[in-house]
């Protein structure tokens, strides 16, 4: 069984990001990147399938700037054992990356594409699910827990109020949430190893798809900012001030 | 122009999330039609018929559709989704399953998580776990839009009187079965619907000293329990109480967080909250730069007192 893992390069979980004063988006320049947190534990699950002997080939996927392929090198140094980078300076959006992963996934025939639920940059959501809509596959999204049974993967997601258990026929499409896994760190012996694995690069042209983005900016700006609080000094005073400052109780 | 609003529902009533995003339906402009797609839902049809400014409700049921499976409910939403200007889900784990489905395969770009109108095109959201406020455009011919419930009033659940149509249901599927779910069961108050949420981190230490110290403290304010990511991940609640980018996104009136140091991923969760108290012993814990009160005091002694002192 072969597994496409999907990689995006997003600004640090940790780093608070600065809007442009001029409105055009969020300063990202000499900011720390990495890897999406959701799809480190994509990658993570990929190779705990292959260590368990379910998975022959794990493929780790980028779509964006030359950078990702720093991106890439993680992730095999997490374990996956080649990776394709589709090279493009366009802002690619979530139906655009849907399509390249698609015209991959015809190229490979997968029998599991495992992505994380959400970018942490564009809180979007949304590239699994289309990858599935456009692949025609079943999608097991927000998993928590992943078992593969031959044909059929019985998965556990978290919806609301709870966990529900579903049942897809194999090829599928898996999006991670976040108790799904503990992702490893990666060692230098790892790391060193990743340098040697194949990464071929690609151009959206080439895997013929329009990348070209569907919803236009038209501004960033910063969230209202809140009025200061104040420090109050004892229970007493916090009480008072929510009953008769705040009327909130 | 009409637009589409798929209820969550759970096949005998409509939940809250509708209700908002019914709101955010209207102002796109035009009417207002609903979709309940379920099995034995008439209930549920004949609560969204009651909603003010719903002028159609659109009634699909199959045994396959009962629990909302992704493949079988965008099948749905297509069959009759090229009448429709825009498409609306709440963004729920249920909307967020099934509205980007809906959109890949009508060939549009979707618009996640918006928190107001501008126009009929023209939307917000925030981006960058809420530290940035995006406005986009869309240039699709329909617009596929999950709606963060927060950011809308919801629509009145009486006064309307929507006639209800009955839509064939479309073939299932077959790639995917539910198999079973578990139900958190609670008295509280939802947690994305509640007005006052107590909310507890790390520094409880465990779930017994958890469930001692929150529970008095919400029982006594009506309040629904919220946790941080910390408390949830070492155990002390469970994942669906976790408020944050990643878990609910809430907006209550008063919001009390105690124990919690404040991460941008919790506060992307809570920051539009009308009043937040934190209750922290670290004078230099970041939830106290969002809190309009905060006091600086050891959780165990203090909840226990405010719990006296309500």
């Amino acid at each position: 069984m072969k597994i496409i893992v999907a990689v995006k390069r997003v600004v640090d979980f940790n780093v608070k990001v600065r809007v442009k004063s001029d409105g055009t988006g969020v300063d990202i320049a000499n900011v720390k990147m990495s890897m999406n947190p959701f799809d480190e534990i994509a990658v993570e699950e990929a190779v705990r399938l292959k260590e368990r002997g379910m998975a022959t080939e794990v493929i780790a996927v980028s779509c964006g700037v030359t950078q990702c392929q720093e991106t890439l090198r993680t992730a095999m140094a997490i374990g996956a054992d080649r990776a394709i980078l589709v090279e493009t300076d366009v802002d690619l959006q979530p139906l655009a990356v849907a399509k390249l992963l698609k015209a991959l996934v015809d190229k490979e025939q997968p029998s599991l594409v495992i992505l994380g639920k959400q970018a942490i940059d564009d809180d979007c959501n949304q590239t699994g699910q289309m990858l599935a809509a456009l692949a025609d596959l079943p999608q097991a999204t927000f998993a928590s827990k992943v078992e593969i049974a031959g044909e059929k993967a019985r998965v556990t997601r978290e919806i609301d109020g709870g966990l529900e258990t579903l049942e897809v026929t194999l090829p599928a499409v898996i999006t991670t949430d976040l108790r799904l896994n503990e992702p490893r760190y990666v060692t230098l012996p790892n790391i060193m190893k990743a340098k040697k694995k194949p990464l071929d690069t690609v151009k959206p042209e080439d895997l013929g798809v329009d990348v070209a983005p569907r919803l236009k900016i038209l501004q960033v700006v910063e969230p209202a900012k809140r009025g200061t609080g104040i420090k109050v000094p004892d229970v007493a005073t916090l009480v008072d001030k929510l009953k008769n400052a705040a009327k909130v109780i | 122009m009409t637009a589409l609003v798929i209820a969550e529902h759970d096949n005998a009533t409509i939940k809250g999330a509708t209700l908002n995003t019914v709101t955010a339906a209207a102002q796109c402009g035009g009417e207002v039609h609903v979709l309940i797609a379920g099995h034995n839902a008439a209930g549920a049809a004949a609560a969204a018929a009651q909603i003010a400014g719903v002028s159609k409700v659109i009634h699909a049921d199959a045994e396959y559709l009962a629990h909302g499976l992704a493949e079988n409910m965008a099948a749905q939403v297509l069959a009759i989704a090229s009448t429709y200007s825009h498409i609306l889900f709440p963004a729920t784990a249920s909307g967020k399953n099934i509205a980007p489905r809906v959109a890949a395969q009508l060939d549009v770009g979707q618009i996640s998580d918006i928190t107001k109108v501008i126009a009929a095109d023209t939307f917000e959201r925030p981006i960058y776990a809420g530290n940035a406020i995006a406005t986009v455009q869309s240039a699709d011919a329909t617009k596929v839009i999950t709606v963060r419930t927060t950011g809308f009033d919801p629509a009145a659940a009486t006064g309307g009187s929507a006639a209800v149509e009955t839509q064939a249901a479309q073939a299932d599927s077959g790639k995917s079965t539910f198999l079973g779910s578990e139900i958190a069961k609670s008295d509280r108050p939802e947690l994305t619907a509640a007005k006052i949420i107590v909310s507890g981190g790390r520094a409880l230490g465990s779930a017994e000293k958890f469930n001692e110290v929150m529970t008095p403290l919400a029982d006594k304010l009506g309040a629904a329990l919220g946790a941080s990511r910390a408390a949830v991940d070492a155990g002390y609640a469970p994942n669906d109480w976790q408020v944050g980018q990643t878990g609910k996104i809430v907006a209550p009136q008063l919001y009390v967080a105690c124990g919690i140091s404040g991460a941008i991923q919790h506060l992307a969760g809570m920051k539009d909250s009308k009043v937040i108290v934190a209750i922290n012993k670290d004078p230099e814990a970041p939830i106290f730069s969002v809190a309009d009160y905060g006091l600086e005091a050891d959780l165990f002694t203090a909840v226990p007192e405010l719990i006296k002192a309500l």
